[in-house]
């Protein structure tokens, strides 16, 4: 049974349809990429799966039980599941680093302060900012701010982590180490559905790629279909022009 | 002619009472003024209509001038037979203007937060009312306590104008100890002096909240 699946999704804004005829699976432990031109909607799913953004038609199942997004109490239990970063990171700004990351297990969750404050610090450590707990934001650079924000999205105990081009807003030096730091993770064994744009990024981490074009899915495989030997004509155009250069 | 202590009981009662419908004022006004600011900023449809007429509230308060408002409670008061004190019609009335204009202010402050912040917060499961507390009100403090301030100087010379429905505040008491034939310029250079020492503490602590605040960053 898929952790995370998806049966023909529809949303839109406006009349605008952003997502359409969208089923896809997220089994446990897998890595699942999506890929595609700008705007055709693989932030627009992980929003819509957070319920940040309203469904028109289908249906979501999280463990097999289908989550009801007009339902508070299933929405809240469906968001303790899934933890995701954000492109802007969104840190909370009036908090230091160790804040950050300890403010929704203990405010939130109240979960016991003391096993919270020592998995933060082993989260920190990890990600390489245990030297800079006291720091706030806007003293960090946005490699290290998008590292904390990945120790804040850990600290919740995610089934499921929603990594929504986490890379895009990073100058290019610093893309390396949030890279490097998923990359490090994705041996644990934790479930992630990852929205990127760097392609040899998800070539080498994903068990399944889907590219998607228009709010549909073109195509579905591994990567070594996907990018060596596409089936669809679009995915192909895509796949070819990335590669290019 | 010298001041007799009668005289000087009239200043300090003046003083007192110009204190009173500051302090009230400024502080039921900026409380008052942080409810409305947090209804308009709601966006459940169910809140609506009291958006609605809060917005309206705020529109025609802050525009409508002080004087006025002070005789339309007044005379609304009289008309019901309300038999409210002077004093209670001008607490009532600076409490109106301050809450419209602060609530201004406190929106604008509250609504100067990146709305990513909110998205954060509500993707981590926070409650309305958990990520005001916890994210977005510690961050719109920076934003609203400079004109916060700036609106509490300007709000306490005018409770001035309570003195025209008979309000015996610091300006009245000028007035009175003025017509017993006290020289003018002695009353009024005390009147101001006693303004001055009202207000010019609030700016102190105003900069040193500021300076405080600065630490809880924002962009």
């Amino acid at each position: 049974m898929p952790l995370l699946e998806i049966v023909d999704l529809k949303a839109s804004f406006g009349s605008h349809a952003v997502l359409e005829d969208f089923s896809m699976s997220v089994d446990e432990g897998a890595i699942v990429s999506l890929i595609g031109p700008s705007g055709s909607g693989k932030s627009t799913l992980l929003r819509v799966l957070m319920g940040l953004l309203p469904i028109d038609r289908g249906s979501v199942r999280m463990n097999g039980r289908v989550v009801d997004y007009a339902d508070k109490a299933a929405l809240h239990a469906l968001r303790a599941e899934i933890a995701i970063v954000f492109q802007q990171y969104n840190l909370f700004q009036n908090m230091t680093v160790i804040d950050n990351v300890m403010i929704t297990p203990t405010r939130i969750r109240r979960w016991p302060r003391k096993d919270v404050e020592r998995h933060a610090m082993q989260l920190l450590t990890r990600v390489g900012l245990a030297d800079r707990l006291r720091a706030y934001p806007d003293e960090l650079s946005g490699g290290q701010q998008q590292r904390v924000a990945i120790a804040r999205a850990l600290a919740l105990k995610p089934k499921i982590l929603f990594l929504d081009e986490i890379t895009a807003a990073l100058d290019p030096e610093l893309v390396g180490e949030v890279l490097e730091t998923i990359r490090e993770l994705s041996s644990d064994g934790i479930t992630m559905l990852i929205v990127s744009h760097e392609m040899g990024f998800v070539r080498k981490l994903s068990s399944k790629v889907v590219f998607m074009a228009q709010g549909r899915i073109v195509e579905t495989g591994t990567p070594q279909q996907i990018f060596d030997a596409p089936l669809e004509a679009r995915t192909r155009d895509f796949v070819g022009k990335i590669l290019r250069h | 002619m010298s001041i007799s202590i009668y005289d000087a009981r009239l200043l300090l009662t003046g003083l007192l009472t110009t204190l009173a419908l500051a302090v009230v004022g400024c502080g039921a006004g900026f409380l008052c003024g942080f409810a409305v600011a947090i209804c308009r900023t709601t966006r459940a449809h169910g809140m609506a209509p009291l958006r609605a007429a809060l917005y309206g509230y705020c529109l025609l308060f802050r525009r409508v001038p002080f004087l006025v408002t002070l005789f339309l409670v007044f005379f609304v008061s009289q008309s019901v037979n309300a038999d409210l004190p002077t004093f209670a019609v001008a607490l009532l009335t600076l409490c109106l203007i301050a809450t419209a204009y602060l609530s201004e202010i406190i929106r604008g402050g509250l609504e100067s937060v990146h709305s990513g912040q909110w998205q954060a917060a509500r993707a981590l499961n926070f409650s309305y009312w958990q990520a005001l507390r916890y994210v977005i009100v510690p961050q719109a403090w920076r934003v609203i306590v400079p004109p916060a301030v700036g609106f509490f100087v300007m709000f306490i010379k005018d409770t001035a104008l309570a003195s025209q429905i008979g309000v015996m505040e610091l300006t009245s008491a000028g007035k009175v100890l003025g017509n017993k034939g006290l020289p003018s310029m002695l009353v009024y250079g005390m009147i101001l002096l006693l303004y001055f020492v009202i207000s010019y503490p609030l700016t102190r602590l105003g900069k040193h909240a500021e300076r405080k605040l600065a630490v809880t960053r924002n962009r």
